[in-house]
């Protein structure tokens, strides 16, 4: 299955993967217009430390712990990708407990989010991909 | 009736069991006997369908055709009274029987009825564990209401939460042990619950036990009395192990399986609340009412049902529950040296011996919180 993954030899720690998420999620034409003076709340993130930097977002896990631990049914996998419905969670956090790699956080409005493949953003392709600026960051097939 | 898969109880087991053998099989009926009248829903739900945060249609696990779609046969408003495990078959109480090849009982827990004098002639009292309790304390919950609560565990709370929404409510819990949570919270993080809940109106009553109800009025080992108008029974619950126990088969507090989710008794299976599991983190086997549990039992029994092999031997106990606001994250063992956070509202102790970590609680702060989880199992089954 295709995932995205990234490649820490070549990530820059720039954190602008973390804008193109939050970006697209605006659903908004200009970057700048969309996040000019708000903090943003990526559903990629990117952990450092010394001289070592990755970013991190949902694996759409084959034996997904946070569906199966779900308290209210609103994570779903459809076609290999694990969905949110922001309707039906109620801010339980389950699966933010259930998520071995700390890929599940919180939103603005107290439910959860997390990366759904940028499938239901106006661009529908992958923007942290896309936006990385040293190609750190792609979506292929690894056959795991 | 002759079935392939009989499954007794219609909950979050029995779906992950269903979902699994469909992943495996596409033929063998189906059969699963529910003694409730719903559509599977969400337990840990129906206090937030006491506040409106939810609906019973949210509350369905799985969508309309969940049934039809794995060729389920449902068997609502009944209630299996026996196995017997020679003729393969399973006892309703309206008489009728239906025989399996395969059968799991994933028959969950009851809420344990303290044994009080004069409870029984307390009008208006419930559990709060199923739909019909909600719906019922709904219908009796009105302005300048008094609730007494007995229990400060998890059902309790979540309770107290859910009643808070009602307009001048008095809510006043009482529980034996002298702190709240007591089941997942060390004495500074229940502390800390408690005067958050305290600012929130619960009021508590601890480290005390009811003598006697007369009328609408709790009296206390001190002698100490509460009024009431409504009395909600949270003092824990007790699985229902009597269909296995019944038959002989292996059973402690729970029903007693191996890894593969059997009983001791030849193709009969249960998972869930009514079973102790294997505690990874601790090496125990111990009694693990956890809904994320259930699902991957359920999971593992129906996999092994329909001729699979398969292993569920990776439970941790884990909760995460919040309360007005709050959010609290546990796991694990509390054994070993502790590293420790605390400013009085955030708290923060983790649980580690050879530099592994064994358990932890959290309160606010529980951005991955999983990964925790995740290094306690990995610790346990690598």
């Amino acid at each position: 299955m295709k995932r995205v993954y990234v490649n820490e030899k070549w990530c820059l720690g720039c954190h602008l993967c973390e804008y193109y998420c939050a970006f697209a999620s605006t659903n908004k034409i200009d970057m700048a217009y969309a996040l000019k003076g708000i903090k943003i709340n990526p559903r990629i993130r990117l952990e450092e430390a010394d001289n070592i930097s990755f970013a991190v977002s949902c694996r759409h896990c084959s034996e997904p712990l946070c569906v199966k631990g779900c308290i209210t049914g609103a994570l779903t996998k459809n076609d290999s990708v694990i969905m949110i419905d922001k309707e039906k969670c109620i801010g339980c956090f389950t699966c933010i407990l259930s998520c071995p790699y700390g890929a599940v956080t919180i939103s603005e409005d107290g439910v959860i989010q997390k990366c759904e493949l940028c499938i239901n953003t106006q661009e529908r392709t992958h923007q942290c991909v896309r936006g990385c600026p040293n190609g750190a960051i792609v979506f292929e097939e690894r056959g795991e | 009736m002759k079935y392939k898969y009989v499954i007794i109880g219609n909950s979050i087991a029995a779906v992950g069991a269903v979902e699994a053998i469909r992943r495996n099989v596409k033929d063998g009926r189906i059969a699963i006997i529910s003694n409730e009248k719903y559509h599977v829903y969400l337990r840990p739900l129906i206090s937030y369908l006491l506040m409106g945060k939810t609906d019973e249609n949210k509350m369905k696990y799985r969508d309309e055709n969940f049934y039809s779609r794995n060729q389920c046969e449902l068997k609502l408003n009944k209630t299996a009274t026996m196995i017997d495990p020679d003729k393969k078959m399973v006892i309703l109480d309206d008489g009728s029987d239906v025989s399996y090849e395969k059968l799991l009982v994933c028959t969950g827990s009851s809420p344990v009825i303290p044994p009080i004098p004069g409870l029984d002639k307390v009008k208006y009292k419930f559990a709060f564990t199923t739909l019909d309790d909600a719906k019922a304390l709904g219908n009796v919950l009105k302005e300048n209401i008094k609730v007494l609560i007995i229990g400060a565990g998890l059902i309790g709370l979540k309770c107290a939460e859910g009643i808070s929404c009602c307009k001048d409510v008095e809510i006043i819990s009482v529980d034996l042990s002298p702190k709240i949570l007591s089941s997942i919270l060390d004495d500074e993080s229940s502390e800390i619950i408690r005067k958050h809940l305290e600012k929130n109106n619960i009021k508590f009553c601890l480290g005390h036990r009811i003598k006697e109800f007369k009328d609408n009025t709790a009296f206390l080992d001190d002698n100490s009395k509460i009024r009431f108008d409504v009395l909600i029974m949270a003092a824990g619950v007790r699985p229902n192990i009597s269909l296995i126990k019944d038959i002989g088969g292996k059973t402690n507090k729970g029903i007693i399986i191996d890894e593969r989710c059997q009983t001791s008794v030849p193709d009969i299976y249960a998972v869930g609340d009514c079973c102790e599991s294997l505690d990874v983190s601790s090496g125990e086997s111990k009694l693990m009412a956890l809904l994320p549990n259930a699902y991957m039992q359920g999971e593992c029994a129906g996999m092994n049902m329909s001729g699979a092999d398969y292993v569920f031997d990776r439970a941790v106990p884990m909760n995460s529950i919040s309360l007005f606001g709050k959010h609290i994250m546990t796991a694990g063992t509390y054994s070993g040296q502790v590293y420790y956070e605390s400013n009085g509202k955030n708290y923060k102790s983790l649980f580690y011996s050879n530099n592994k970590l064994n358990g932890f609680i959290l309160i606010e702060n529980i951005e991955k919180a999983g990964i925790y989880v995740s290094l306690i199992r990995e610790k346990n089954t690598a």
